[in-house]
């Protein structure tokens, strides 16, 4: 496969599952959980550099430790969760920036889909479909833990459990997204695509697939526009995005 | 004498020191429409989330084995730009589109004659958060009754309805009771709703104040015990 090619496959099948997980996460309010949670990455994306091992399952490995952790203290302690995430993620960012070789440290604050070869495809593909397929799987338990959770219990759905399962594809997804934009700007995939569908749509069905397709849209457009731009795709890719989000306030729908 | 779904018996309630329910004793039968009464912050929404085992308590909560209960909370706000429509909601509980016209037309948002499409279009594929308040209760209702369930368990129905709404809401409820033969126990505010179309009345203010038929047992004795104490129950409240 050229090059070319599978940087294009490997940065709009993330923008799908990032674009699709991001629509459910900007309705329950966790727009920013993304942002916060792709600085964890950090320690692992550099002890998997030191090992020898693809990032990404260092990346993953430690975003997992981190989202159980976070939802098990969550259960156990009286601290609220964003104090939790406040703390435990910048120390992360700390110990990760300590940690990561230097000619890798740009890389990962930023991503380089430049870089991706045939055994990233195979693990984006294989991501991808499990986040869209799991998060289809849980969501109506999601849908309506969000809207009440009393009426959610009352239909016997576990909140808690979704929620967990939920979390385990957010990390999923962040690690995948380390790849186009780097620890520093992942957050961005997650949110600018549903917060730009949630611009022009009534019903859900619509707006998560228009939240997928604004993801793959804006990485196709971002990765392209490096063709005749002299800048990186990382960048590139959440601007495209970015200018997605303001054409969809022209269209916005009010009653 | 009808048949009992519903034996409560000495249930008490906390959170860490606070006491909310103190022994509450009272039972439920089949059909009946029951409203529980008194001030605020006395425990009536709690009773509610103790019945569903959503809460921690002692003593006993007996339902018939079997019985499908269906709860509508007080607080229900879809945001107006949350993307869901009335009919995505409904599917949410049941993807039987003939039971949800069903449901629609108990709850008088679709007539009889209503054409499909007119249904379609300006109601089910209505975005939720663009429904008017009492709109919203009756999609709410209809939420509730889609899986045709014994006991419906209703906090605060006319919460954010004007008087005029309110009136029709309670019709509907006593309807609902009438028709699908469904026990009601609904959390109210309004001594006159209770009055009007409650068949029993539970006052609590932690505890059991009054039960039973709403002529005999609310006497003016019983409501000074449970609106009376209200200033001397807000000095406790704040405590801690």
């Amino acid at each position: 496969m050229n090059d070319l090619y599978l940087q294009l496959a490997v940065a709009a099948l993330i923008g799908i599952g990032a674009g699709y997980l991001g629509s459910f996460m900007v309705l329950k309010r966790m727009s920013l959980v993304g942002d916060a949670l792709s600085h964890v990455a950090l320690p692992g994306i550099a002890l998997a550099l030191i090992w020898n091992l693809n990032p990404f399952f260092g990346a993953f490995t430690a975003l997992f430790l981190a989202t159980v952790g976070v939802w098990i203290l969550e259960r156990k302690t009286e601290l609220p969760s964003e104090t939790l995430v406040g703390i435990f993620f910048t120390l992360s960012l700390a110990v990760g920036l300590l940690l990561t070789p230097e000619p890798e440290l740009l890389e990962a604050l930023f991503g380089d889909v430049s870089s991706v070869n045939s055994s990233d495809l195979f693990i984006t593909v294989i991501a991808v479909a499990t986040i869209i397929i799991t998060t289809s799987l849980i969501s109506r338990g999601l849908i309506m833990g969000i809207l009440s959770k009393d009426m959610a219990k009352s239909m016997n759905i576990s909140v808690n459990k979704t929620n967990l399962i939920f979390m385990i594809l957010i990390s999923l997804v962040v690690a995948l997204g380390l790849k186009v934009a780097g620890t520093l700007l992942m957050g961005s995939l997650v949110i600018i695509p549903a917060a730009a569908a949630k611009n022009v749509s009534t019903s859900i069905s619509r707006y998560v697939f228009i939240a997928a397709s604004f993801g793959a849209l804006a990485s196709i457009g971002g990765m392209l526009a490096t063709g005749f731009l002299p800048i990186p795709p990382g960048p590139s890719i959440v601007l495209a995005g970015g200018i997605i989000f303001l054409a969809t306030l022209a269209l916005t729908p009010r009653q | 004498m009808s048949e009992q779904i519903l034996n409560v018996q000495n249930l008490t309630v906390s959170f860490g020191n606070n006491t909310v329910i103190e022994n509450l004793s009272f039972s439920v039968n089949k059909n009946d429409v029951v409203a529980i009464v008194g001030p605020n912050g006395a425990g009536k929404s709690v009773l509610f989330r103790a019945l569903l085992q959503f809460v921690p308590y002692t003593g006993k909560i007996e339902w018939t084995k079997k019985l499908k209960v269906s709860y509508i909370p007080q607080k229900f706000n879809v945001d107006r730009d949350f993307p869901i429509t009335v009919k995505e909601f409904l599917r949410l509980k049941s993807n039987n589109h003939k039971d949800i016209l069903l449901a629609l037309e108990s709850v008088g948002l679709k007539n009889k004659q209503d054409e499909q499409h007119h249904i379609e279009h300006h109601l089910l594929n209505e975005r939720m958060g663009w429904l008017s308040g009492g709109q919203l209760q009756r999609v709410l209702i209809a939420w509730a009754i889609l899986d045709n369930p014994d006991v419906l368990l209703f906090d605060e129905p006319t919460a954010g309805i004007d008087v005029g709404g309110e009136e029709t809401i309670y019709n509907l409820l006593k309807k609902l009771n009438d028709e699908r033969a469904m026990t009601i126990l609904l959390i109210s505010h309004d001594l006159n709703i209770v009055y009007k179309y409650a068949n029993t009345v539970l006052c609590v203010n932690k505890q059991k104040i009054c039960f039973g038929r709403p002529n005999d047992v609310l006497d003016p004795q019983a409501l000074v015990k449970l609106y009376g104490g209200e200033a001397a129950f807000y000095a406790h409240e704040h405590k801690n």
